[in-house]
């Protein structure tokens, strides 16, 4: 089934008198339960392209069609609503509140729902435990390792149910063995139906995914399915 | 829809709560603004409010109904200097009006004298006031007595030597003694006290000199005082307050006709009444409130000033917050509502501290001027200062709403 449908998009930013286009002309197409890497150098327009894909930003031109609706013409607060509904978000800051403890960071999109406190408080917990933090629900994220911050983050973004997770450089900011175990997570949520789309610029990060778009000058110079995909084991207890 | 604005709000206000304790110096130092501001106003208000209450209760004596015909103006449109010059009316004039006058009302004489000694026994005070009048002037002036009686016609025709006296003369001379049908001393004259007035409080003018006051016969009072030839005024109350300009019309033409005033001159006497003494007290409190509530309103828009303040220092601080916020589902409205929700906690924080505040100041207030915090004062301030944190919160809470997510989400 088809999420999201991008016909030439393109994305032209006014800095000072001077038009910078990050995204040309772009296609792609994302199905339901697709483990998309995207890959390139820095200015190759991938942060872009994630804005674009996770609806924090619209494009100049073209079309993005995400699940039927026209993502392009929406308002602010219309994009809010798909990025609450549809999207699960993975930073590579993990930006958590850094005053609520991880139950409440966790429960954030779904007060955003308007999901009612008792079913919120259950389901924020569950989506806890499933990442393995079923002992740091009340702590803060200056208690939590970077690792431990990351699931939060997973868990958070894993609450809603939504339609894709956007992980942008999910293991930026940890040390490798982390890293794999962030990955080896990611692997899991795949593996349960979920579409997963990653922007990296590591190619050992990259392998884990099941395609490959890769970036350069803001079009997309390959997309291609991943033969030998990387297959971490599953040293996480639960999910 | 109505339960996801509930839900913004109950969330908004933890979040300010949680903000807001978490800079406990800051929300103080911001809050002590609006406190000084709401107390500023507040008390203004209630001393405004007592001012107009004492002056009511002051005027209330005269009557509005009661016509005082006097030589003077009392609210100057003549020059003083004449109209000192002019001759006094005397009982004589008096008698002419009374007769003359066609509607039914009654008349009373006055004369008075200030700062007389009076004693009873081995104890003495000074009487604020000793005035001459008729028996009519129960009727005139409107003060009942509480113990006791007034002298009647008989008692002001014979010039018998009876008095009543105000509430201070009987507690400073008899203390907790009943003073009725015991005989004071004005001027080594004995006088018997078969009245005594009700208390009349501290009024604006004079409030003190009613309760220091002795009332006798007129000529009872100008054997003791002496004050055979001078100032005289008289007192009219009519019976029915709709005639009140034929009353004056025909008082005036009277009047001119007793005094003799030749047709080109102007009159050499005039009609007052309490009316006047309220056109006067409007025009100067109006001036006097208006200044005063502008003056106390500005310091309490130094404190909303204070307020926008922090709240752009708040937004600013937090923009990284309001982007993840926004990054995972917040709408625009549901980060302007935390915003607002904010600044209108920290000046209902200080409007609730001040109000705490002035209501014991209010009462310091009561010793002098009779008043209360009314209710409306405190739900009014308390409203104004909530509108006053979402008024000064508004801009700095736009700028928040409105802000990029991907921007807000790169700050450092």
């Amino acid at each position: 089934m088809n999420i999201i449908t991008i016909e030439h998009i393109s994305k032209i930013y006014q800095v000072g008198s001077e038009e910078v286009r990050a995204l040309s002309d772009v296609s792609l197409n994302i199905n339901k339960n697709e483990y998309v890497a995207i890959m390139g150098p820095s200015g190759s327009g991938k942060s872009t392209l994630m804005n674009m894909l996770g609806c924090l930003d619209t494009p100049s031109g073209g079309i993005y069609d995400f699940k039927g609706k026209n993502v392009s013409l929406m308002d602010d607060n219309q994009l809010a609503t798909i990025r609450n509904k549809e999207i699960g978000f993975v930073f590579q800051t993990f930006n958590l509140l850094p005053r609520s403890d991880a139950l409440h960071n966790v429960e954030l999109p779904l007060i955003y729902a308007g999901v009612p406190t008792a079913e919120r408080r259950d389901r924020a917990r569950e989506a806890l435990i499933s990442v393995g933090l079923e002992d740091r629900i009340t702590h803060r994220p200056n208690e939590l390792s970077g690792g431990q911050r990351q699931r939060v983050a997973v868990a958070r973004a894993l609450v809603t149910n939504p339609s894709i997770i956007l992980a942008d450089e999910p293991t930026g900011n940890l040390d490798s063995k982390t890293g794999e175990d962030i990955m080896s997570l990611f692997n899991i949520i795949y593996e349960k139906g979920n579409t997963i789309i990653l922007v990296t610029h590591e190619e050992y990060i990259a392998n884990h995914a099941a395609r490959v778009i890769r970036l350069k000058d803001g079009f997309v110079e390959k997309d291609y399915q991943v033969s030998d995909r990387y297959v971490p084991v599953n040293n996480n207890s639960s999910l | 829809m109505l339960r996801l604005i509930l839900i913004d709000i109950l969330e908004g206000t933890k979040i300010s709560l949680k903000s807001l304790t978490e800079n406990k110096i800051r929300s103080v130092l911001t809050t002590l603004g609006i406190i000084i501001g709401i107390v500023a106003v507040t008390t203004m208000s209630t001393a405004i409010v007592g001012l107009e209450n004492s002056f009511t209760e002051s005027i209330s004596r005269l009557g509005n109904d009661v016509l005082f015909i006097d030589k003077f103006e009392w609210f100057n449109t003549t020059d003083f200097r004449e109209a000192r010059n002019r001759k006094d009316i005397d009982l004589d004039q008096f008698e002419k009006l009374k007769k003359s006058f066609s509607q039914k009302a009654y008349f009373s004489p006055l004369k008075r004298t200030f700062g007389r000694t009076v004693k009873y026994k081995s104890k003495s005070v000074t009487a604020g006031m000793i005035l001459g009048t008729s028996n009519y002037y129960e009727k005139t002036s409107s003060s009942i007595p509480e113990k006791g009686r007034y002298f009647t016609e008989m008692e002001y025709e014979a010039n018998r030597n009876v008095c009543v006296i105000g509430k201070d003369i009987a507690s400073g001379l008899f203390d907790k003694d009943d003073p009725l049908n015991k005989h004071i001393k004005l001027n080594n004259t004995k006088v018997e006290v078969i009245g005594v007035l009700e208390k009349q409080g501290g009024g604006l003018f004079g409030g003190n000199t009613l309760d220091g006051q002795i009332i006798l016969p007129l000529r009872v009072y100008e054997k003791i005082t002496g004050d055979k030839k001078g100032y005289m005024r008289i007192d009219v109350k009519l019976n029915d307050i709709r005639q009140v300009e034929d009353a004056k019309a025909e008082i005036r033409y009277l009047m001119r006709l007793i005094r003799k005033v030749p047709l080109d001159q102007p009159d050499d006497f005039a009609i007052n009444q309490q009316e006047m003494f309220r056109r006067m007290y409007d025009q100067t409190i109006g001036v006097v409130a208006t200044a005063g509530i502008v003056i106390t309103a500005l310091s309490l828009f130094v404190g909303a000033i204070g307020i926008m303040n922090i709240m752009f220092v708040s937004v600013t601080e937090r923009t990284r917050e309001i982007g993840i916020r926004k990054a995972i589902g917040a709408k625009r409205w549901t980060i302007l509502i935390q915003f607002l929700i904010e600044a209108a906690i920290l000046c209902l924080l200080g409007g609730s501290i001040g109000i705490l505040i002035s209501f014991p100041l209010s009462l310091v207030i009561n010793q002098f001027l009779p008043t209360a915090m009314p209710l409306n004062i405190v739900l009014l301030s308390l409203s104004v200062s909530a509108l006053v944190g979402i008024v000064s919160g508004m801009l700095p809470a736009i700028k928040a709403s409105k802000m990029d997510p991907v921007e807000a989400l790169r700050y450092e």
